[in-house]
């Protein structure tokens, strides 16, 4: 770990930690955010992490920027990483099927897999949550195993039904509304991603972990999923 | 509650605050007023809370009848706003009586008006905000993210006040050809040199692919010689150059995080001016740095003061 702070804006500075995206910098992320929260207290606008980085949006009426400087740099003084005790553990069951994820044949093609073999191995592993962007709630997930990694779509879809499980490179994640989108898609979970009347609104948050579960059709249904295949949302 | 019925509306017509905050971190983008000093100026006129719910008028296209007495106030572009066919010009509040009809014809100077209301127009907050954000179905009369539509009623319950201006040497000038400020990024050193010049030595072109989420900048091409970038968060403002080299300055309405290398970030002020311009317009931009920029930003907060 390497910290550094960048100028991004009149009001904004980014913390850079690391330069690579890595599940290892996971505990450093997270302490270094709750640190990092406790430090500005009712002064932090917003704190936007993502693989490697956690930009703080700060009151530049309350704080110069040479403070803003100096409290980050204080909040990072003998930083540990975070025992992660606060990362919930979630499973999002998925129908994994080719009229809602076609790109199930393509990614069995690419790894000379059998379609269950993609599947068992997609909802085998238990990903992190790097960072939440793109979408409210839509979280980037990894990593996938490297057999299963596949660039995204050269033309993306206009339209991803919510729920959609895709791959793009080694990471995973799920589409919580309807939007246009380039991963490559292999199921659709009924899970409610982004919920304004939840608690915290998003499912995911920033160092949860994630297991995806294979569930039948019928399973789906029950569960409230939607059917619908892709392209009948074309 | 005083009431207005909307008569005519576009789909960039849009009920708007300061945005959503303490959210950005879950993905939920900023929303909010494009150019966030003429919503100030439209509440401060009528002593409001400076990011109280106005209406954003992009271009026109909107009406409203008064179904009461009502104290408005209007501030931003010049969008050929008439009262019963009487030209009323923004920078002041007003009274619309009962059964009259405020009309938005086209642009005349500037691109975006703030129409605002006593007490700011009710609606209810989502994620603390009643930004409208269409893409995210967040925000709006009714919460959802729709666009106003007409046949909707715009409702306020505050008390009115004296009809007042914006004192003139206060007023944004919405012709003058100020350059933009933009705050130096990290990634600055990583461009080209002759970029470096380019950047803030030749004129760029608003594209007519402009929306809430961002504005594209034609010219000269940008060359950045760095690593490729990791996603991270992106300010109100960032200037991005993708690999085309053509900058795209992010709005209201941006990603929450993206990868594309940024030259910095307008400064609110700037991002105002520049909300305010129409496609084909000539920008400059020209370079500050963060302390500079603060400094100025605080001045200008005590405008309102």
């Amino acid at each position: 770990m390497n910290p550094r702070i960048e100028v991004v804006a009149v009001d904004c500075l980014m913390l850079r930690l690391f330069d690579e995206i890595a599940e290892a910098n996971m505990p450093w992320m997270l302490a270094a955010s709750e640190r990092l929260r406790t430090a500005f207290g009712a002064q932090l606008i917003d704190l936007v992490p993502s693989y490697t980085t956690l930009m703080v949006h700060y009151d530049l009426t309350v704080l110069y920027p040479a403070q803003a400087r100096a409290l980050i740099a204080e909040a990072l003084i003998d930083l540990s990483p975070s025992t992660r005790t606060s990362g919930q553990c979630h499973v999002l069951p998925v129908w994994y099927d080719l009229s809602v994820g076609p790109e199930l044949s393509l990614l069995a093609e690419r790894s000379g897999l059998a379609v269950e073999e993609v599947i068992r191995r997609h909802s085998a592993r238990e990903y992190e949550v790097f960072a939440l962007g793109f979408a409210p709630g839509f979280a980037f997930m990894g990593l996938v195993e490297e057999i299963l990694a596949a660039p995204r779509l050269s033309t993306p879809r206009k339209k991803v039904a919510a729920g959609s499980v895709g791959i793009a490179e080694r990471q995973t994640a799920a589409y919580p509304v309807v939007s246009p989108g380039g991963w490559n898609l292999i199921g659709r979970t009924p899970a409610k991603l982004f919920d304004r009347h939840r608690d915290g609104y998003s499912l995911m948050q920033p160092g949860d972990t994630v297991r995806f579960e294979a569930v039948s059709h019928a399973e789906f249904i029950k569960l409230g999923g939607d059917d619908t295949p892709l392209e009948a949302l074309a | 509650m005083t009431r207005l019925t909307i008569e005519a509306s576009t789909p960039l017509c849009l009920l708007q605050d300061a945005g959503r905050f303490g959210v950005r971190h879950l993905g939920v983008t900023q929303g909010g007023a494009a150019d966030g000093c003429s919503m100030s100026w439209a509440n401060w006129l009528l002593g409001n809370a400076l990011n109280a719910a106005v209406v954003e008028i992009t271009l026109g296209g909107f009406a409203v009848v008064a179904e009461d007495d009502c104290l408005l106030a209007l501030a931003g572009a010049d969008l050929g706003a008439q009262i019963d066919g009487q030209p009323l010009a923004p920078w002041r509040s007003f009274i619309l009586l009962k059964g009259q009809i405020l009309r938005f014809n086209q642009p005349l100077l500037g691109a975006r008006v703030y129409l605002a209301a006593p007490g700011g127009f009710a609606a209810p907050k989502v994620l603390g905000s009643s930004a409208t954000v269409v893409r995210e179905a967040l925000g709006g009369l009714d919460g959802m993210g729709l666009p106003l539509a007409k046949g909707a009623t715009l409702g306020y319950g505050g008390e009115a006040l004296a009809v007042r201006e914006v004192p003139l040497t206060l007023r944004p000038d919405l012709a003058a050809g100020t350059p933009l400020d933009v705050v130096l990024g990290a990634q600055i050193g990583q461009f080209s040199g002759q970029s470096l010049f380019d950047v803030f030595n030749s004129a760029w072109t608003l594209d007519s692919r402009a929306d809430r989420m961002g504005i594209r900048l034609l010219g000269k091409t940008l060359e950045y010689q760095g690593q490729p970038m990791i996603s991270e968060g992106i300010p109100l403002g960032a200037v991005q150059v993708p690999p085309d080299g053509q900058p795209i300055v992010l709005l209201n309405d941006r990603q929450t995080i993206g990868g594309y290398p940024r030259l910095g970030a307008l400064t609110p002020l700037a991002l105002a001016r520049l909300a305010q311009c129409l496609p084909g317009a000539q920008v400059r931009l020209r370079p500050v740095v963060q302390e500079v920029a603060h400094r100025e930003h605080i001045e200008y907060l005590q405008c309102f003061v």
